[in-house]
């Protein structure tokens, strides 16, 4: 098999898979802050156990999202060396400064977090945790300026056939990381909002821990309404920003062939996957424009124009990312973002208003909700990802010339093969765990005595 | 001295720090099902790792984005050419450390004796890994003109690199009793001081093989100064003086030694290879140096910034973490909660 295809195939499983925990450990490791910092405010006991029970699901999925992580740090050298010589006087400073920064707070802060109940004061102990939070939303802004420069280079000059960093400050500041970043934080916001609905709401079902998951619950609505309109927000953003650096990738997820002034938005488009032929498309007039510009003129570039531009700018070559791919995952993150609006203003209603008596259908719906923020986190990855091709760094250094030379295809299929055997057991033994503790509620946190007797020598061995 | 120097000696302290505190705890790791006869047990001896692991684990991420930032084309030639130890390196990485979180979340002994092996296991095949990276650095691999490694995965099993495994993981191991050996009470207390016992003995004799074949293998001789005399003699003098103290049950001090010596061992790889960072076999002016696989003075300079400012901050609150969980874990039911 092809080196390229693997390469890009494992980076692309191993990726997906990794921020697959990522929104969520963003999130709650906010939410177990906060209620910690209530219980040591309040002295209630109820938001003790809130912390403990939150605490224990974030672990399990922190944990995972850590030993994955490592795999991202180590595989920029490992099958996109020339990627990396390439990028690495750039590229490299946020993500050592990331680890500088944040992996050290985040992994040290966390082992003080479990095992310090009984050794720290209440209020320093609560301090850990907010450092592990401080930690993880940091990690994500300098890892986004670090993607931020392969979506749109600035701040370097190329020199011997690399580039060389020219202003750091003009990396940071990126016009593309004002909207990355909040849009990921919210998201990350999102995501804990639909795991606490759902959990909370399986338990206000069965009348177990009324009071917590209540609690829980309007916490969970408050979160979730400010973190989808957040979302949405900042996603439009994005959106207006894309025509500015990558028009092709506007272009493709519009399936937008020719260029239009004012341009169509398109409402649903059913095309052959593969050849993308057009079997029916539904526009409506000068929508796309006014997405884009905020009003009802503007033009808008098509992929047949773009790509011939590109042909005599770069040398002859594909360069449409696929359109099946990008319009269809652009409407599943958009599609569901909204749904989780309208989800998350009901769920805000039902509990202001104390309708749970009302609308047990939706109270039974919301356990099924988890998965949307998943699904749309993994689509909007993918369409800002596909959306790059044909490059690795935009503009600059296309994919065939950024994988590894000496790797060959024995050696990916190799470590592709192994890193799903793995990530498949691990994905299980995840879940199996995510369930077991979610369904069992506070019970068995409470179980754990957190300040036992002053002669304890020995930490209790996790929450 | 310049950046590109003062990077090679920051990415140096990087990986000592990994293996001094690794080092520990992937002997830890090793040990764990033949020191623990009971899931009582083994929860002691995870629970003297467990607040720092993750946090000692971030040395080896921090090494590699710091490689990656300050030295690219080692961080590429590197990375690509040792793609399978690291590939294996990472596995081991990954199921130990979901292992240390899983095991505990289910009340099965099948379930923790699963991934009681798992913690071995990955703790093991990085151990051995490790060093067969390292020492085939010392001994040269095969690069081209071209900055790329024209090897295979078995050139890099070459004898001397297996021998270099075999020293580093009874080393680690030590470490890790040593390391148990003070911080746990009772049973596990008292095996792992008979442990140690026989273990420096073994590690003092295989040194000394392998400073020899060292000598002769590869090209020391050439590099003789005074960093490459002082470095090696502190290891050396380390396990030796660790030797001394064990006779006064003084394991304090010893694990105070193993720490030292893994620190100049490490010290003194990255001694040898200076001003190299990745020696060439097949041609000296292939050889990959502080200078043409360094960024450029302006990255280097911003990321000593960084590093002047960020890492004092880490060591501190990192060493305070040490302080808080400075008692010994006893294994007594009642206090061994899950």
């Amino acid at each position: 098999m092809d080196v390229l295809l693997l390469a890009r195939l494992q980076f692309a499983i191993t990726i997906i898979y990794h921020f697959f925990f990522v929104p969520l450990t963003l999130g709650l490791s906010l939410v177990v802050a906060i209620l910690e910092t209530i219980y040591v405010e309040t002295g209630n006991e109820k938001y003790k156990r809130l912390t403990k029970f939150w605490g224990k699901l974030f672990l399990i999925n922190f944990s995972i999202g850590v030993v994955t992580g490592i795999v991202q740090e180590f595989q920029f050298g490992m099958s996109w060396s020339e990627y990396s010589r390439f990028v690495g006087d750039i590229f490299g400073a946020p993500l050592a400064i990331e680890g500088l920064t944040s992996f050290f707070l985040e992994s040290v802060f966390l082992g003080l977090w479990i095992f310090s109940w009984d050794k720290l004061s209440k209020g320093l102990h609560a301090a850990t945790i907010w450092m592990v939070a401080i930690g993880s939303n940091l990690s994500a802004l300098w890892i986004l300026i670090a993607n931020a420069f392969m979506q749109h280079p600035v701040g370097y000059t190329l020199s011997d056939g690399r580039a060389v960093l020219t202003d750091f400050s003009q990396v940071v500041f990126n016009f593309l990381i004002f909207t990355h970043f909040p849009h990921v934080i919210s998201a990350g916001l999102v995501t804990v909002a639909f795991f606490m609905l759902g959990v909370s709401a399986y338990h206000l079902l069965r009348r177990n821990e009324t009071d917590l998951f209540r609690t829980s619950f309007r916490m969970a609505a408050i979160i979730g309404v400010i973190g989808t309109i957040a979302v949405g927000v900042f996603g439009h953003a994005q959106g207006q920003q894309i025509p500015h650096y990558q028009p092709m990738k506007l272009a493709s997820l519009e399936a937008l062939y020719n260029t239009e002034n004012p341009a169509s938005l398109s409402l649903i488009r059913i095309q052959n996957p593969i050849t993308d032929a057009e079997i029916l498309d539904i526009r409506i007039p000068a929508l796309l424009s006014f997405m884009e510009y905020n009003r009802f003129t503007g033009e808008v570039q098509g992929i047949y124009q773009l790509q011939k531009q590109y042909e005599e700018q770069y040398g002859p070559g594909d360069y449409v990312p696929p359109p099946f791919i990008l319009y269809w995952s652009f409407r599943s993150m958009v599609g569901l973002g909204l749904l989780m609006i309208l989800i998350s203003l009901f769920a805000l209603f039902v509990d202001l208003r104390n309708l749970y008596g009302k609308f047990p259908w939706f109270i039974k719906l919301l356990p099924w909700t988890i998965a949307l923020p998943y699904l749309a986190n993994t689509t909007g990855w993918i369409l800002t990802e596909v959306g790059r091709f044909p490059w690795v760094v935009y503009g600059l250094v296309k994919l065939q010339d950024g994988v590894s030379i000496v790797v060959n295809s024995g050696m990916l299929l190799t470590s592709l093969i192994g890193f799903i055997l793995v990530y498949g057991l691990l994905i299980t033994a995840t879940l199996y765990l995510m369930f077991k503790y979610a369904k069992a509620g506070p019970m068995v946190a409470a179980e754990v005595p957190a300040e036992v007797t002053p002669s304890l020598v020995n930490p209790p061995d996790s929450l | 001295m310049t950046l590109n120097t003062l990077w090679f000696i920051f990415i140096a302290i990087l990986y000592t720090g990994f293996f001094v505190l690794e080092g520990f705890d992937f002997g830890v790791g090793i040990l764990l099902p033949f020191l623990g006869k009971n899931d009582l047990q083994r929860r002691t001896i995870i629970n003297t790792i467990g607040p720092h692991w993750d946090g000692n684990e971030v040395w080896l991420i921090m090494a590699g984005g710091a490689t990656f930032a300050a030295f690219p084309n080692w961080y590429a030639t590197l990375f690509s050419g040792f793609y399978l130890p690291l590939f294996l390196i990472l596995l081991g990485l990954i199921v130990r450390g979901v292992a240390f979180e899983f095991r505990s979340k289910h009340d099965n002994p099948k379930w923790r004796n699963l991934w009681d092996w798992c913690v071995f296991a990955g703790s093991l095949l990085a151990t051995i890994l490790f060093p067969i990276a390292f020492a085939n650095l010392l001994r040269g691999v095969p690069i081209d003109a071209n900055m790329q490694y024209a090897g295979g995965f078995f050139n890099l099993l070459n004898p001397y690199a297996l021998l270099a495994a075999l020293v580093v993981t009874l080393l680690f191991t030590l470490h890790g009793a040593s390391f148990l050996s003070i911080k746990t009470t009772g049973e596990i207390e008292q095996k792992a001081k008979e442990l140690v016992r026989w273990l420096w003995l073994l590690v003092v004799l295989l040194v000394f093989i392998f400073l020899i074949t060292s000598f002769i293998i590869t090209d020391v001789q050439e590099h003789i100064n005074f960093f490459t005399i002082v470095f090696p003699v502190i290891a050396v003098a380390a396990i030796l003086a660790a030797g001394y103290f064990l006779r006064k049950e003084q394991f304090g001090r010893v694990f105070l030694m193993t720490c030292l010596t893994v620190a100049f061992f490490v010290l003194t790889i990255f001694a040898l290879l200076y001003p190299n960072v990745m020696v060439s076999s097949l041609n000296p002016d292939w050889s990959l140096t502080i200078q043409n696989a360094a960024s450029s003075p302006y990255t280097l300079k911003l990321m000593t910034i960084f590093t002047l400012i960020f890492l004092p901050i880490v060591l501190i609150y990192q060493g305070w973490t040490y302080w808080v969980f400075r008692k010994r874990v006893s294994s007594e039911p009642e206090n061994l909660t899950y």
